[in-house]
């Protein structure tokens, strides 16, 4: 194991050398673009061997992943906002066809207006598709879900695409000290991609066909269930990493200091760090408040999310998207979450960092004290410039 | 080996497949309802060139003892196979 | 050993399939893999091939078989091909089945960036000249004056006012290993120029004109005299782009009436003197260039 300072964007190219896909495909897009070069020039140094294809649009990086799913081979692409707009139609496709491809999305505002840096309403917007999804707080949790990923995503019970998403430029190209294990470890960890999902030369199959009104819904059913099996072997592949990296990650959500709490934000990605720290400075102040953070958006964590929010009085979800002509899609999945279990506790919303604005310290310390004074609603942080 | 009809048609939720990937070449109902007219070959004539079995869209005219027949499951009566025979040895007849 | 009917795989791949009697693109499919056997994986996009082949449970094609998406035939192809290789797998013919609009529009971004990195994969167009699957609505690759529901032919427009796309030179234009043209109205032309293809390294890109009774209003039995007749009039032409040459493989000594051709379809019925007269026209400065500048055979 070395330790190396990399960025969220380096770091997750480490962890896909490790997990050893056989073709990349990827088109170049901010804030994404290190990646695809890391990964090109580890091709080139022979460090990954792998079949680098230079797609001509994002819609042929899925399309080629596809390809390479379908016969079997472990299959890589990446992209952002834009480009994950456009490969869409090829996301419940992926999805649809079971096939376990891995894509890292570097979290961008999607236009209009036009915007490099980072929210989340590019993969939120997709939350539908059909794909696991996966929120990375910092660089070591990037590089350690590029290998996870892969073997959630194989496992038979699920047969499902995953996307795992980095904020844009605020994790994708900030510096970190990070864990890179060795090819030992990983392979240790991750086993080959095995599957009869597949053409084979062998046992001809014909695939991605169609299936009308009588057949269609037993599959879509299938990969609902296909989805929903992630969660148990998230936790698996959680325990298995555990015992040979050294590091315990916590299921789809991750609790700080909620189970006292009277007021809890729920939010996802790297945003989370500062409210850690904000939290921490709110408790010393004797605030009981805590954090309560989203890693996985599908399959929706939602025992988890009510189990953490239960005991508070008032809890606030924080997301960069909005679902227009409504409110932040995390907060309609969280309030979904709560409402099920019959939790009577007082929820708001607040849409922030949208176009990469920045939250500051003092605005979060101003969320937990206006949920403390029972003020609920949707309401955007940034309005009016600096 | 050529496609096939097969006796079980996967309904239940158990027989579907878990993605839509299945065995190649698996068939479950035949072309043959489709017809108006159907082809019928006079061995007699019939001289074995083969332009009838190379021409046929569905591919339903098979080498037989050097010359031709057909797999009325899956003939369209398209009329293909008629005209293409320089040697009048096929004629259309209508379907009862 | 030039292919021909007796000397053809006997096996059938493309069988029990719901295209419509008399399909000049099924019977192109049919041919195609007849010609690769079962090493012959294939993609088909959305269109007729796909629609006609793949309806859980009745799976059409006994040998490996996708469906992509629209755009998505070249660029899966690729992703095919390097998977296999990957796994040191060799012994395989990654093979596409598209149709016009397949190709020479919504599929023209994926197939270009195919070429230009020189994947190794087959590309076949089945051009039956509209987007047949969908109802006859017009492509790139509809002709001149050809009536489609969607470029409906009445007093004011004759049809289809634009020329058909060149997607034959515009893959020479990439400088791909190998490119031709071809039709179901020459069987032999085309079973052996795919096997041709077969045998090269790199992209190779075969047009093979494929009628629709349907679609060109004609009768079921007509597709391929139709598709012998569009050669023998000029307005499509049997051809090879290989090693930086155009080849002609078949010139007619004298062309057989473009108007015969044209007023045999329904979807041509509705022209004018005037519009064959142009047709004409257009044929004939194609075959000026064709013989100054192509090798002839």
């Amino acid at each position: 194991m070395a330790r190396k300072f990399l960025s969220g964007n380096e770091a997750f190219a480490e962890g896909i050398r490790l997990a050893k896909p056989q073709v990349i495909s990827a088109y170049p897009i901010t804030p994404q673009t290190i990646v695809v070069e890391r990964l090109s020039e580890m091709v080139e140094d022979k460090s990954l061997k792998a079949e680098f294809i230079h797609v001509e649009s994002e819609h042929s990086a899925l399309s080629c992943a596809m390809g390479t799913s379908a016969v079997g081979a472990r299959a890589f692409t990446a992209t952002s906002s834009q480009g994950l707009l456009y490969m869409a139609e090829c996301l419940t496709y992926a999805s649809g066809g079971r096939f376990p491809i891995v894509m890292m999305n570097a979290n961008r505002s999607t236009a209009l207006p036009w915007n490099i840096y980072g929210d989340q309403r590019d993969s939120i917007s997709l939350l539908d598709s059909g794909w696991i999804q996966a929120y990375a707080e910092n660089a070591q949790e990037s590089l350690d879900l590029a290998l996870m990923s892969y073997y959630v995503a194989e496992d038979k019970r699920v047969s499902t695409p995953f996307m795992a998403n980095l904020d844009g430029f605020v994790l994708t190209h900030t510096y970190e000290v990070v864990d890179v294990p060795t090819k030992k470890q990983a392979d240790e960890f991750l086993p080959p991609f095995k599957t009869e999902n597949k053409l084979d030369l062998n046992n001809p199959k014909n695939l991605a066909f169609s299936a009308g009104p009588a057949q269609n819904t037993a599959f879509k059913y299938k990969e609902h269930i296909g989805l929903l099996n992630a969660k148990e072997v998230i936790g698996e592949a959680e325990e298995k990493f555990a015992k040979i990296f050294g590091r315990k990650y916590s299921g789809l959500t991750e609790e700080y200091r909620t189970d006292d709490a009277d007021y809890i934000i729920v939010t996802l990605g790297s945003i989370a760090g500062l409210v850690r720290e904000t939290v921490d400075k709110l408790r010393n102040d004797g605030k009981k408040v805590g954090l309560l953070r989203i890693r996985y958006l599908r399959p929706f964590p939602n025992e988890e999310i009510a189990g953490a929010l239960k005991n508070a009085k008032a809890a606030a979800v924080l997301e960069k998207d909005i679902s227009f002509g409504n409110e932040g899609t995390v907060y309609t999945n969280v309030n979904s979450a709560i409402k099920k279990q019959n939790i009577h506790i007082t929820t708001s919303n607040y849409i922030g960092g949208l176009g990469g604005k920045n939250i500051s310290e003092a605005e979060i310390e101003n969320i937990f004290g206006d949920i403390e004074s029972g003020k609920t609603g949707v309401t955007f942080l940034g309005l009016g410039g600096e | 080996m050529k496609p096939y009809l097969r006796d079980k048609i996967p309904q239940s939720l158990s027989e579907i497949p878990d993605a839509p990937s299945y065995e190649a070449g698996y068939l479950i109902t035949k072309n043959a309802g489709w017809r108006n007219e159907k082809p019928v070959i006079n061995l007699d004539k019939c001289i074995g060139c083969l332009q009838c079995y190379l021409h046929c869209p569905d591919g339903v005219i098979f080498k037989e003892n050097g010359k031709v027949g057909i797999d009325y499951d899956f003939c369209k009566g398209c009329g293909i196979c008629r005209k293409i025979c320089k040697i009048g040895a096929i004629e259309m007849e209508a379907e009862k | 050993m030039a292919l021909n009917a007796k000397s053809l795989n006997e096996d059938e791949y493309f069988y029990g399939h719901k295209a419509c009697g008399g399909c000049g693109g099924s019977l192109a499919v049919r041919i195609a893999l007849k010609v690769l056997g079962e090493k012959a994986v294939a993609v088909l996009p959305a269109g007729c091939m796909s629609a006609v082949g793949f309806n859980f449970p009745q799976l059409c094609f006994s040998n490996n078989a996708i469906i992509s998406t629209f755009a998505g035939t070249a660029s899966m192809l690729a992703g095919i091909e390097a998977g296999l290789r990957a796994q040191g797998i060799t012994n395989f013919q990654a093979v596409g089945f598209a149709g016009d609009g397949g190709t020479a529009d919504i599929g023209l971004q994926a197939l270009s960036g195919a070429i230009d990195r020189n994947d190794n994969i087959l590309y076949i167009c089945y051009d039956n000249e509209a987007y047949m699957n969908t109802g006859i609505q017009k492509s790139s690759l509809t002709p001149f004056g050809a009536k489609t529901t969607t470029t409906p032919a009445g007093k004011n427009i004759h049809g289809n006012l634009r020329p058909k796309k060149n997607m034959f030179e515009i893959a020479a234009a990439h400088d791909i290993p190998y490119a031709a043209t071809a039709s179901v109205g020459y069987m032999n032309d085309f079973m052996n120029k795919i096997e041709k293809a077969s045998k090269i390294q790199g992209t190779k890109y075969i047009h093979v004109i494929a009628p629709c009774p349907t679609g060109w209003c004609v009768e079921t039995d007509s597709t391929v005299e139709i598709a012998k007749e569009v050669v023998d009039c000029g307005l499509w032409y049997l051809a090879e782009y290989e090693n930086g040459e155009y080849t002609l493989n078949y010139k007619p000594k004298k062309f057989t009436d473009v108007g015969e051709y044209l007023k045999k379809q329904g979807r041509f019925r509705h022209l004018s003197d005037n519009d064959i007269e142009i047709i004409k026209c257009s044929r004939d400065k194609k075959w000026e260039k064709i013989n100054q500048n192509w090798r002839i055979k």
